[in-house]
């Protein structure tokens, strides 16, 4: 008899982890960190973080932690499908892949021969947006785009319109050496981990962190200050704050002149032609008022600059400079602190603290690195004095029909504060900063059969002349995007093309090819209206989408909608790149980028997308991916990513180019490319050197590398623009201007929205009804463990994440007679969704939110149609609606005027108890899914034992 | 906690098991129950029957029954384990009780008897240990329960006792103590209840997260939306109106009632004493049973309040 | 054995410090213990109902939500929570089997999967909720400090820690030695004034939760250097005009 347990515990402590361990890059997110897959007996035995990575040392979420589940959930499809049956009835049957090709490569060669447009392909949470655009540019389709549209363009235009950078994914904040953080509107984020490492550090150091938000969980838990800002508002907060600053003349005077717009000549000349256009020379080079000199250009390394005051130009035009424009903007009593205070939910005299509290770090304790830089006038400096204030926005600014203008506010914000790009403030993460805009303008007129289009599909406008309109002002693209609607639709706007598709707004058309897109569900505004478009017939009995191909790695809702189902591999089964030409790696440190390689074998008859994408390309014919001899031109995705050339010497990774791999950014294709990324840990990263690691917009060191390695095609200064001449040119147009001008319906929004100068309005959708009936506004967040829908087919995940609540303030609850667990109502202008309560402290009073993408729809994910998911998880989306109020003339979207950003979190409800018997189940609750016949039974127990027994 | 019927029948039939082998044993020695060996038979026999099919139900509780030999290693400081080795243990004297009953054998049968009681006493006192000792639960750490488990233990084998022995008439002694044991235990049991409903919680939810120091402590998430074991287990709560009913069953159902009967009995006699002996034993296993159940469903465990469950408790 | 080892003196107490001011409840650490766990040593971990109604599994590690204080004057605190390997811990010494013991070299408490009866009796002894039954198997499991990974000379040095702890993405966890008050961890916790969960039980736990911050409270004034008062501003804009901005 054993007296003893731990005498005879058989504790094996140094069993190797697996029999072997592969190096890859995690995509239970769009994060991109590099993990170590160990294996054992051919299964996934631990998934760890690579601590050599540079984007997450070591660390992982707990997503990524979970990934095992996510390789071996039965949701995942098993072959190609089509569907035999009406739209979303979930009868499919099961085919090859020579068949799902041939039938693919006959519906789009149909219409490449035809008319190229009517092909509309979009594409979701994919990073292979540098493959997808350039396969739908080489189709001849203007209506391409991936998800950004709905996601976080008021971020992207805002920062690359204004700092030549931005948010989202592209900045950081200098998390090594801030002293004060200001987070906008931030749950999890695209830089998962690299925040968190982050905030943990600024913790460690006794930073401070103030979280804007009208939520108080995750970051903002951890943040010293909370602000509980009401949706919409912080535009208002943030131009109270720049009030603030130039009231007390707490302004980087000098930064202003050096590296931003505020001293160039601004033409008034109202009813004119040239209103609000910068004053140039003859070269086209911008003016600006030298001290001693008058007008010079801008410059011009001598320039002593006055800000503010009216000036004539020799030619007799009156200009005044930037600076003078913006101050009397934001000095106006609108955005005094009194002003908004009560609509941003908190008082005046806090908006007064903060912005003396920002000042302070940033004019008064100042960091110096003893590094000497070479500016773009060639001068030599011997420190890089920076500003230690830090701010960081992500969809809490973006997710608005004001959010554009708000982020251009917090830019301004900074640079006001001369806090970008120096020590301890935000910095560009490369290949930024980039020309602002950073490119020509959008490929997509003149789409013809059999042609691909020039250029790149997603750009940037600079003016009318580049918006895709026909001339009557008719939008271009299925979408609406770069029209009058959203000229700034840098992103494509991915939440109307299947509404306007059903109308036939512009045309109609016959192929819907998405990827990676869970359209009929979580990112859809109104689901139940997409899934009806999806399905609409004509008098014919005929789907009015005629062709929907869909590629997807697991049974979504969307996957019963499409007629043509190409089943994916999981991300631990492919070769990826997580490429320089689209979304890389880089950091404020340099540029990276990155790949992924299969580190299992797929068990099922699945085929990565990216090789089905490359290899319909040939088989259509498209002139990049065949020989002369009309042979394919790759044998397979590693093949495309190694030897495919977009510009001579640059291909989708920026690592170990050249024949022998030792050139970085550009050089002639590399064979042997894969192998020095897979010996290097599946990443490449080239570390600034400390001279250029900082000013990078006017650090000659750096613009010159920058250019040397591809990641610029220019070396100029990159003038930060506080007045966007773009938006003026718009404007122009709107006012009467120009050849181009939007149509009438359009003119007065284009002339409002169009403003050069950041300003703040209420969200579009609530101008438009009456809110009264709907006191709160609603907003979701990002659970830190679930990834939009896809983490609910994950066992240990839906353990997390099983179903989701509605909460409210507690004391706002009480008030409306409701308490913890009631069934409620949540009613906007466009419909009602049922809901559980939960009661809470940290939330704004006059908001409800609940997790985002929880509920699903019943049947969907192999769950089985009693799953919490789908009873008592509930999806907001249902009382989102897609389009504004009704007003007269054509239907708009339900986004930013300017960039086309889906605006979800306008959304106002009201909330009431259930009646009783209503309660147990959330409502609309549509038809139970069918699975394909092919799925997995999925198991009552799983005892996961890498190593024991199979699952 | 969570009531579970195998517990709560495990301790309600060892316990009136033991007490019934106690009192057997006790009582038989002094000639203060029939003497025949018919009798002791069938006392002893119902005795260890009780016993064993309480044991028996407990290993049902286990999540390997078939190593249920492993229990009694460590008698050093588990209570079970104690509990374990005393249970099993008796089984020796009360089995040699039984055999000399039935053999006749007299003078084997008195120190067996005596032994085997002490032995109910020892077990007995173990199992209610193992609810006294653990401080997680404030209502079983207190000093009323493990002397409950011996005087209920005590109570419903001297009814079960009187019961038998009043056919063959001869219940007077046991009936006088079962009505004694049943006052007191209706006064234990109340005055462990006016205990437990006053004393101050051992933990609160500021306390077991320990940010009391920033103010009141909510829940706002717990970490995973469904239920789980320890949800199952330890935050298992009888609603309060519920458990006054019970506590009502149980008081008066399960001690008192079959006191004044067991009283009614020893002044009537005849057919009806036994009548009523019956009811008593058949109310003192049904208020006993009620008062189990309570003893799980009125406890509160720490870990309750890490999910928010218990608080004020 | 199930009695508790008899104290040593500068004996090792190997333990997590969790810094609940850092926390943002991300779950990182109890995916990662169960990924790592669940082929460990006390594998599996499994999971009932893993894709239908009522899905629960063994978890060695929960994080929870917690909302300390009322309005804005509160916090959100999150709050893992794992086995405390309690220096005198009650759920070994119920222990009616020996299974449940607590090593003498290190402090680490286990249970002996091979002889536990799951009985659960040590479920309802710890009060911290630390126990988890695998009632698959029919015996009880728990937080293992990973001692399958700490000691494993296969690992680089580096990450010879727990699982959750080299997985944190915010750095809020630490593992090390409580035993020696001069440890990175005993340091941390003097510091930061580092709590043990209801002491008064008389578990002595080793882990250790270092309190939330107090925020500052909202509104109390500028600090330093607040700028020139609005009475003492006219026109903010003509300070500019004479102002010198040379490049
Ligand atoms: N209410 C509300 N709605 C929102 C938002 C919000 O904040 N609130 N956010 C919006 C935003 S920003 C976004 S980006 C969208 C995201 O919404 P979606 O882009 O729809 O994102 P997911 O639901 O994650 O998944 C898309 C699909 O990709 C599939 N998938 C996963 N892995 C793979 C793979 O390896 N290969 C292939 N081919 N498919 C795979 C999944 O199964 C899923 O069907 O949601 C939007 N919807
Ligand atoms: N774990 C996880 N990570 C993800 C994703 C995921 O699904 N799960 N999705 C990825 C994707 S596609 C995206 S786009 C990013 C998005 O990353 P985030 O921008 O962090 O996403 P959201 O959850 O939409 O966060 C919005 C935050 O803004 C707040 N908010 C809402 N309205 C306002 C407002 O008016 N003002 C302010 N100040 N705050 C407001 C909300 O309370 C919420 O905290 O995350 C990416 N990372
Ligand atoms: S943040 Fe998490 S899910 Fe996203 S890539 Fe990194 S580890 Fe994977
Ligand atoms: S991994 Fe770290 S930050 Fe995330 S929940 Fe665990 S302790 Fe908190
Ligand atoms: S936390 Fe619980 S399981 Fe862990 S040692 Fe302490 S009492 Fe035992
Ligand atoms: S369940 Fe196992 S470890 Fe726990 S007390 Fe019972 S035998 Fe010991
Ligand atoms: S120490 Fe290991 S077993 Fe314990 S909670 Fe952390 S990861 Fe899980
Ligand atoms: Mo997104």
């Amino acid at each position: 008899m054993p007296a003893d347990g731990g005498a005879t515990d058989k504790i094996i402590y140094s069993a190797p982890i697996g029999d072997e361990v592969k190096t890859t890059t995690c995509y239970m997110c769009a994060c991109r960190c590099g993990i170590r897959v160990h294996l054992k007996d051919g299964r996934v035995r631990y998934i760890e973080g690579n601590p050599d990575h540079p984007v997450n040392k070591g660390v992982l979420c707990g997503k990524g932690s979970a990934g095992i589940m996510t390789q071996y959930s039965p949701a995942r499809l098993q072959a190609p499908l089509k569907r035999v049956g009406p739209r979303g009835s979930g009868e499919y049957a099961e085919i090859s892949w020579e068949e799902a090709i041939d039938t693919a490569t006959g519906w789009l060669k149909h219409v490449r021969e035809t008319d190229p447009k009517k092909l509309a392909f979009f594409t979701g949470r994919d990073q292979s947006q540098s493959l997808t655009g350039f396969w739908a540019a080489q189709f001849g389709t203007p209506n391409f785009a991936a998800h950004g549209g709905f996601c976080s363009v008021n971020m992207a235009a805002g920062g690359l319109y204004t700092i030549g950078g931005s948010f989202w994914e592209f900045g950081e904040p200098d998390w090594e050496r801030a002293k004060y953080l200001m987070i906008f509107g931030v749950a999890e984020d695209h830089d998962s981990n690299p925040i968190k490492t982050g905030l943990g550090a600024m913790k460690g150091r006794g930073a401070k962190i103030v979280s804007v938000n009208p939520v108080r969980t995750g970051y903002s838990a951890i943040a010293d200050e909370w602000v509980g800002i009401r949706p919409g508002t912080d535009g208002l907060f943030i131009m109270a704050l720049i009030h603030e600053l130039i009231r007390t003349d707490k302004v980087d005077g000098e930064f202003l002149a050096r590296y931003t717009n505020a001293p160039w000549l601004v033409v008034r000349n109202p009813g004119g032609a040239d209103d609000g256009l910068f004053a140039r020379d003859a070269d086209g080079k911008p003016l600006a008022w030298d001290r001693a000199r008058g007008a010079i250009p801008a410059d011009d390394a001598t320039l002593s600059a006055v800000l503010v005051g009216d000036f004539t130009l020799p030619d007799g035009r009156a200009v005044k400079p930037v600076f003078n424009l913006m101050a009397e903007r934001y000095l106006g009593d609108e955005y005094a602190p009194e002003a908004v205070a009560e609509r941003c939910g908190f008082p005046a005299e806090r908006i007064r603290r903060l912005a003396a509290e920002v000042a302070d770090v940033a004019f008064n304790q100042t960091i110096t690195l003893d590094i000497p830089w070479t500016d773009v006038w060639g001068r030599k400096h011997e420190t890089m004095v920076g500003r230690p204030v830090a701010f960081h926005a992500m969809r809490g600014i973006s997710a608005h029909s004001n959010g554009m203008h708000t982020c251009r506010a917090l830019h301004i914000l900074q640079l006001v504060l001369g806090a970008v790009d120096t020590p301890g403030s935000w910095r560009y993460k490369s290949p930024f900063p980039r020309p602002i805009p950073p490119g020509p303008g959008p490929a997509g007129r003149g789409s013809k059969p059999n042609t691909p289009l020039a250029g790149n599909i997603l750009s940037f406008t600079h003016g009318p002349d580049d918006l895709l309109v026909e001339d009557d002002g008719t939008p271009i693209r299925i979408d609406h995007s770069f029209s009058w609607e959203a000229p700034l639709g840098l992103h494509g706007m991915m939440h109307s093309v299947i509404g306007h598709a059903a109308a036939g707004d512009p045309y109609k058309i016959d192929t819907l090819f998405m990827f990676m897109a869970n359209m009929a569900w979580n990112s859809a505004m109104n689901p139940l209206e997409t899934i009806r478009c999806l399905t609409q017939q004509d008098e014919n009995g005929e789907y009015v989408i005629p062709h929907v191909i869909y590629s997807d790695a697991y049974f979504s809702e969307t996957v019963p909608y499409a007629d043509l189902i190409l089943p994916d591999t999981t991300y631990l089964e492919r070769w990826d790149a997580i490429s320089i030409l689209d979304r890389p790696i880089g950091s404020s440190h340099g540029p990276g980028d990155a790949i992924r390689q299969p580190v299992i074998k797929p068990d099922r008859n699945v085929r990565p997308f990216q090789e089905v994408l490359i290899e319909l390309g040939a088989r259509l014919g498209l002139p990049a991916f065949v020989k002369e001899d009309g042979s394919p031109k790759f044998k397979d995705y590693p093949d495309y990513i190694v030897n495919h050339q977009r510009m001579p010497g640059v291909g989708p990774l920026a690592g170990w180019r050249g024949e022998d791999g030792s050139k970085k950014g550009v050089g002639e294709p590399n064979q042997d490319q894969l192998q020095r990324y897979i010996d290097n840990g599946c990443f490449w990263r080239h570390n600034l050197a400390p001279e250029e690691s900082y000013f990078k917009h006017a650090n000659a060191t750096y613009l010159t590398n920058a250019k040397a390695m591809g990641m610029m095609g220019q070396s100029n200064q990159i003038v930060m623009q506080i007045w966007s001449e773009p938006l003026q040119k718009f404007r122009l147009a709107a006012e009467g201007h120009g050849a181009k001008q939007p149509p009438e319906h359009l003119r007065e929004r284009v002339r409002t929205y169009c403003d050069p100068l950041p300003f703040w309005y209420a969200p579009l959708e609530q101008q438009q009804h009456d809110t009264d009936p709907y006191p709160f506004s609603a907003v979701t967040q990002r659970p830190m463990a679930m990834y939009h829908s896809w983490g609910s087919m994950n066992a240990w995940l839906r353990q997390i994440h099983g179903s989701n609540k509605l909460y409210m303030s507690r004391e706002r609850g009480v008030a409306e007679g409701l308490a913890q667990d009631d069934w409620v109502w949540v009613e906007s202008r466009s419909g009602r969704v049922k809901a559980q309560l939960s009661l809470m402290e940290g939330v704004n009073r006059d908001t409800v939110w609940t997790w985002n993408a929880i509920g699903k729809r019943a049947g969907a994910w192999m769950l089985s149609p009693d799953a919490a998911e789908s009873q008592r998880g509930f999806l907001l989306n249902h009382v989102i609606s897609e389009w504004l109020p009704a007003q007269t003339g054509p239907r708009l979207a339900n986004a930013d005027p300017v960039t086309g950003q889906a605006a979800w979190y306008d959304l106002r409800v009201k909330v009431t108890k259930c009646a009783p018997g209503e309660e147990g189940t959330t409502e609309p609750f549509p038809t139970l899914l069918t699975p394909p016949d092919d799925m997995p039974e999925p198991p009552d127990i799983l005892r996961y034992n890498a190593g024991g027994k199979a699952p | 906690m969570n009531p579970a019927p195998s517990i709560v029948f495990f301790t309600v039939a060892s316990g009136a098991g033991y007490g019934l082998l106690f009192w057997t044993g006790v009582l038989r020695a002094f000639g203060l129950v029939p003497p025949s060996s018919g009798f002791g038979v069938v006392a002893i026999g119902i005795a260890l029957v009780l016993i064993a099919a309480g044991l028996l139900s407990s290993t049902i509780h286990l999540g390997r029954p078939e190593r249920a030999w492993r229990a009694f290693s460590q008698w050093r400081s588990s209570w079970l384990s104690r509990e374990g080795v005393a249970a099993v243990v008796t089984f020796i004297p009360a089995g040699l009780f039984f055999l000399a009953v039935v053999g006749g054998m007299e003078g084997l049968a008195l120190p067996a008897g005596l032994v085997a009681a002490a032995g109910a006493v020892v077990t007995v006192w173990c199992t209610g240990m193992i609810y006294a000792s653990l401080p997680t639960v404030r209502q079983w750490h207190h000093p009323l329960v493990a002397p409950g488990y011996l005087l209920f233990g005590a109570f419903s084998g001297a009814v079960l006792l009187a019961m038998l022995a009043g056919f063959w008439g001869m219940a007077t002694v046991p009936a006088a103590i079962a009505a004694v044991l049943g006052a007191a235990a209706f006064m234990l049991k109340r005055a462990y209840w006016a205990g437990v409903d006053a004393g101050p919680p051992v933990a609160t939810m500021e306390t077991a997260t320990g940010l009391g120091f920033i103010g009141k402590v909510r829940t706002l998430d717990p970490p995973h939306t469904e239920t789980n074991y320890l949800l199952r287990e330890m935050a298992f709560r009888i609603g309060r109106v519920h458990a006054v009913r019970l506590r009502r069953i149980a008081a008066v159902a399960g001690f008192a009632v079959p006191a004044v009967l067991l009283v009614l009995a020893l002044l009537t006699g005849g057919a009806l004493a036994g009548v009523m002996a019956v009811a008593a034993a058949a109310l003192a296993t049904a208020g006993l049973l009620a008062e189990r159940w309570l003893m799980f469903a009125e406890a509160t465990h720490t870990v309750a309040l890490y999910y928010g469950v218990g608080g004020q408790d | 054995m199930t009695s508790l080892p008899e104290p040593q003196p500068g004996a090792k107490k190997l333990g997590l410090v969790i810094d609940l001011d850092t926390c943002v409840g991300c779950q990182a650490c109890a995916t990662n213990c169960k990924e790592w766990n669940t082929s460990g040593h006390m594998a599996p971990l499994p999971d009932h109902n893993p894709y239908s109604a009522g899905q629960e599994g063994v978890w060695f590690n929960r994080v929870h939500s917690y909302e300390a204080g009322d309005g804005e004057d509160g916090r959100t605190v999150h709050f893992p929570r794992s086995c405390l390997h309690c220096e005198t811990p009650a759920c070994v010494t119920v222990c009616p089997t020996g299974a449940s013991y607590k090593r003498a070299e290190d402090g680490i408490v286990l249970v002996n999967t091979d002889i536990c009866i799951g009985c659960q009796l040590c479920a309802w002894a710890c009060p911290y909720g630390a126990r988890e039954f695998d009632d698959d198997a029919g015996v009880m499991k728990k937080c293992t400090l990973c001692v399958d990974r700490i000691y494993n000379e296969t690992i680089p040095e580096a990450q010879r820690v727990p699982a959750c702890v080299s997985t944190c993405p915010t750095h809020a966890r630490h593992f090390g030695d409580l035993g020696d008050p001069n440890s990175d961890v005993s340091k941390l916790v003097a510091d930061r004034g580092g709590f043990a969960l209801m002491p008064e039980l008389g578990y002595k736990p080793v882990n250790r939760y270092l309190p939330p911050r107090r925020a500052p409270k909202a509104d109390a004034g500028p600090p330093r250097d607040a700028g020139p008062l609005p009475s003492q501003i006219k026109n903010p804009l003509l300070r500019w005009v004479d102002k010198v901005l040379s490049r």
